[in-house]
């Protein structure tokens, strides 16, 4: 349990998506223009961050990794798939981003409607592969735990453009100089964010 | 007989150089389209591994341009996506799978960043917006083009943070041992990952101010 929760904090300030790996930028900067959208987006984040990093998890544990195949037969044993997770966790995540609307859509349409455009999106948003592919990578060794990573990540990546967006609907009526208005004050402002974000660096846990 | 024999359009005609040229200023990837800043950043922390990042870039784009240009009468609209993805999948693959054979440290310092080529909006937003509807030299110039652009402002941010971060350029010291005997540091600051979005935005500032027509309206 207390593993579970430093996982889930520690992926949510340490080891943020946006400010230590710069994942999710694209539509951290496209949608962070007022705070409900990207509350939106932020949500929808979270929702299939939290799905798809569990799911490929699973994909990985059972079919992919060097040995993994072993359920099936002995002979499988020395059988290494791992040069196909890109393609396979893709195709998890492009058609869990489909499955996750169609039933949002059929039991909740008031939530359909507020995520509205950001779901199909998501599918092509860095951070969803990107937790997938640091799961892969940094070898959690349960289910759960994979999942916490999930969670924290995906909220994280809400707390960063929530913040951001709170920060570009003030700036609107402050005087930038001219060349740096929009899209450069904004990249500065996040590197400014990202050195507060360091601060939590040294939260031992 | 008497029928006019259509010019050919010559290879590098002004609106193909126009399709090379323009990514590395004013229609550049990451500074103007806002494109691909994702996997962009988090590997210029040196110039070797940002090198790396934009040749396989400018690969994956250029091919997956082309093979789209290929296809784009055989693929139904619907599932154009998806059809995307396969290829960029495929090719980022490709190109993983070399970097672990030819050059195995680098490749680990990527790390995930590799992968996230194929989430790289440049890649899917050229394929959309140009490979969909375009012949196929063209496509490759569009393609090598943004790949260029790409690559351009990696390099420059990998260079200025290692030569101010660490002092090298390539792995090779070059600020002299004279200096730091008096009282130089090498800024640890620039290796933090903040500092590139810094460095980004310093970028941007600098080119909008060469060029106007860029600036956003209030």
């Amino acid at each position: 349990m207390q593993e579970l929760f430093n996982i889930f904090i520690k992926s949510i300030f340490v080891d943020n998506m946006v400010f230590a790996y710069f994942l999710g930028m694209c539509s951290y900067l496209a949608v962070s223009k007022t705070v409900n959208t990207s509350a939106g987006l932020g949500i929808a984040v979270m929702f299939v961050l939290g799905i798809t990093v569990p799911v490929d998890y699973l994909l990985n544990e059972y079919v992919l990794k060097a040995g993994a195949l072993t359920w099936l037969s002995a002979d499988f044993a020395d059988v290494d798939l791992s040069f196909l997770s890109f393609i396979l966790f893709i195709a998890i995540i492009a058609s869990m981003v489909q499955l996750v609307e169609m039933v949002i859509e059929k039991f909740s349409p008031a939530l359909y409607s507020s995520l509205g455009i950001f779901l199909p999106l998501i599918a092509v948003n860095c951070a969803i592969l990107g937790g997938s592919l640091f799961m892969q990578e940094r070898e959690y060794p349960s289910l759960a735990q994979a999942t916490s990573f999930g969670l924290g990540s995906g909220l994280g990546f809400f707390l960063a453009i929530v913040g951001i967006a709170a920060i570009r609907e003030k700036i609107r009526y402050s005087n930038v100089p001219g060349p740096l208005r929009g899209l450069g004050i904004t990249f500065i402002i996040t590197g400014l964010m990202g050195i507060a974000f360091m601060s939590f660096l040294g939260i031992k846990l | 007989m008497s029928a006019v024999k259509k010019e050919k359009e010559p290879l590098f005609s002004a609106k193909n150089r126009k399709l090379l040229t323009n990514p590395l200023n004013i229609e550049n990837p990451i500074t103007v389209q806002v494109l691909g800043i994702c996997s962009a950043l988090a590997v210029t922390a040196k110039l070797k591994p940002a090198f790396v990042m934009a040749l396989s870039v400018i690969v994956v784009a250029t091919f997956a341009n082309v093979i789209i240009s290929i296809l784009r009468n055989g693929i139904p609209p619907r599932i154009r996506i998806i059809v995307q993805l396969v290829v960029i999948a495929s090719l980022v693959i490709l190109v993983d799978q070399v970097l672990k054979a030819f050059v195995y440290d680098v490749s680990k310092q990527l790390s995930v960043f590799v992968g996230l080529i194929i989430t790289n909006c440049i890649i899917m937003g050229r394929l959309e917006a140009f490979a969909m509807g375009n012949k196929v030299w063209p496509s490759l110039l569009d393609g090598f083009g943004n790949g260029l652009g790409y690559g351009a402002i990696l390099i420059i941010v990998g260079f200025v943070r290692e030569l101010f971060g660490s002092g090298t350029v390539w792995g090779y010291h070059v600020i002299p041992q004279p200096v730091y005997e008096l009282g130089y540091m090498n800024n640890g600051f620039m290796i933090l990952p903040p500092m590139a979005l810094i460095i980004v935005g310093v970028i941007i500032w600098i080119q909008r101010a060469k060029n106007p027509q860029l600036i956003e309206q209030k």
